[in-house]
């Protein structure tokens, strides 16, 4: 089984100290803010940038071993790399460009792998006269050329324009499903992260926070600094003030307010903690003919901003308690027009009981 | 009357100090280019320095370093039983010296703007070093290694000061064609002195227009 694992940590310079390991068939994405040190993984996977200590395996083999000494050369780790700005061969051809680290026997396939990226009758084309989407494809097929044991993508779409990335994220998820090879993906954006990847890993500094499914990171933050680099909306500070093991509940006191939330370990009674609920998780509540839901956790409210972005709005609401407080929903706009919901209006939810996630307690995190 | 001795003199110092530049500027630039290092800077800037040192402060430094009286020059002839002053390997040892910033500037400057991702997708695709040197760097900076190549060539050509303080002017050996026609002008044969300044004028015409028209190709 080809899985790649990797353990790193850097005092001088660079400060790193992390790991994770992905699967064959497996996008693993490194996500987190610039200067996290997210590209300098991917260098020191292709060997092209060696830490104090650590170690790196890939397909049975050790790429990397601090303690024995060993470093292999990157030319013979045999990574597929796909650059930032895809640091094509600007005097090359196409064909050129994806040749150029070919064994001779493999080079027949050239014509193949073309085909397979949308690139025939771009064989002679220089490297300028392409788009930006297609200078991606190449850099992506001449990655692929050496058959590699491990695809890195470095920031694979900030390159191109919105459509563009629309067209190739679906090209890459396509394409993803057919190699067998761990994939890592270095991204700063969480939707292109939670789109393509089984696994993401919270870069902060140099060190991984936490690694998980998508679902996993972007709902269940082990930590308000997660939670916040994950653009977790709702994230509130609140105090546990009863824990109920017969019903699996605990009671949470927030802004004046008392809810109900799932029971969850390791945290006690009167103890400050930070938690969390998805904007899709408040339910808002219908004036006519309220459903029988109303009763769970309702909190209300004035609308202060309404935000409509692809057919999902995003109802910004001052708590009636605490005006300092402002909740996130997101509601489906057909859903706010149904209600003819407007800014300065009162209306009232529900913050569902299983969506909300409890975490220990970190300073500065309610916004 | 054309000095052939020393138009021919002068040719074969130029072409000597253009090879050997050639690979000393190739490895110091790409030293340069891409290495960080403690103690870059002064390099850099001994390595400009014959840019706007005085012809003649470097002649004379040269002078008393090669001299009998240097541990340089006592060594060199103990083991060559010649002396490094006045003669022709002396005259090429200072123009290496002098022409090597107009050989390394340049190429320096070409190996810069090689981004140094393309040297580590050339690494990534299985090349070695000497491959992505002969199959990246060197077709991406062939414009600036040339210039200069044809820079520090021309540059040796009409060098005076340092030649006339080390070489002085001895035919076949140290009389090149800048020195000869400071000669014949002192022997008030203006003809001579009229043709081969004409020469190394029409030369100098040549070679810039030469390194202008490759720089605009580029660009």
């Amino acid at each position: 089984m080809n899985k790649l694992s990797v353990q790193l940590k850097n005092k001088k310079g660079i400060p790193l100290d992390l790991n994770f390991a992905c699967e064959a068939g497996q996008v693993l994405a490194l996500v987190g803010p610039s200067g996290s040190g997210k590209t300098t993984v991917l260098r020191c996977i292709a060997g092209l940038f060696e830490t104090d200590e650590g170690q790196i395996n890939c397909d049975g083999q050790q790429w990397f071993e601090s303690k024995k000494n060993i470093f292999i050369p990157t030319q013979q780790r045999h990574v597929g790399m796909v650059f930032q700005n895809y640091a094509l061969f600007p005097h090359l051809t196409v064909k050129q460009n994806i040749e150029l680290g070919m064994e001779k026997q493999f080079s027949s396939s050239t014509q193949e792998l073309l085909s397979s990226m949308n690139l025939d009758g771009f064989e002679n084309r220089m490297p300028a006269t392409l788009s930006g989407g297609q200078q991606q494809r190449v850099a992506l097929a001449r990655a692929l050329a050496r058959q590699p044991k491990v695809l890195l993508l470095d920031e694979p779409f900030s390159a191109v324009d919105q459509v563009t990335k629309r067209k190739l994220r679906l090209e890459l998820l396509k394409l993803i499903r057919k190699l067998n090879i761990p994939i890592i993906l270095v991204t700063h954006d969480l939707d292109e992260a939670a789109m393509l990847a089984n696994k993401i890993c919270v870069l902060h500094n140099g060190t991984s926070l936490q690694t998980g499914s998508p679902i996993e990171v972007m709902r269940k933050p082990i930590s308000a600094t997660v939670a916040r680099l994950m653009d977790v909306r709702n994230l509130f500070e609140g105090r546990l003030i009863a824990q109920n093991l017969k019903s699996k509940s605990v009671i949470i006191s927030w802004a004046g307010i008392e809810f109900e939330a799932s029971y969850q370990t390791g945290f006690s009674v009167d103890q400050k903690l930070n938690w969390s609920i998805p904007a899709d998780k408040v339910l808002l509540h219908r004036r006519r003919n309220p459903s029988k839901g109303v009763r769970e956790n309702p909190v209300s409210g004035i609308i202060t901003e309404l935000v409509t972005v692809g057919g999902v709005t995003n109802v910004i609401i001052e708590l009636a308690n605490d005006s300092k407080i402002k909740l996130h929903m997101d509601l489906p706009s057909h859903v706010l027009e149904r209600n003819h919901l407007q800014v300065d209006e009162n209306i009232s939810m529900s913050l569902l009981k299983d969506a909300i996630h409890l975490m220990p307690h970190s300073h500065s995190s309610s916004r | 009357m054309m000095d052939w001795s020393a138009f021919f003199l002068s040719i074969k110092l130029a072409g000597i100090t253009m090879l050997i530049l050639l690979f000393v500027g190739l490895t110091i630039s790409r030293f340069l280019a891409w290495r960080q290092f403690r103690g870059k800077l002064i390099i850099e800037v001994i390595v400009a320095l014959p840019l706007v040192l005085p012809p003649t402060v470097l002649g004379f430094y040269l002078l008393s370093f090669f001299g009998k009286n240097s541990w340089f020059g006592s060594f060199y002839e103990q083991i060559t039983g010649s002396t490094l002053v006045f003669s022709f390997t002396g005259l090429l040892l200072a123009s290496l010296i002098y022409s090597l910033p107009f050989a390394v500037q340049p190429m320096l400057r070409a190996f810069e703007n090689i981004p140094s991702q393309l040297r580590e997708a050339a690494w990534c695709s299985g090349l070695n070093r000497w491959q992505t040197f002969i199959k990246i760097e060197l077709p991406l900076a062939w414009s600036g290694i040339l210039s200069g190549m044809v820079l520090a060539f021309a540059h040796t050509l009409g060098e005076f000061g340092v030649v006339l303080m080390i070489g002085g002017n001895i035919p076949d050996e140290t009389r090149t064609l800048s020195i000869a026609i400071f000669d014949r002008v002192q022997a008030f044969d203006e003809q001579s002195a009229q043709l081969m300044s004409l020469v190394l004028l029409l030369f100098a015409f040549i070679t810039i227009s030469f390194v202008f028209l490759l720089n605009k190709k580029i660009r």
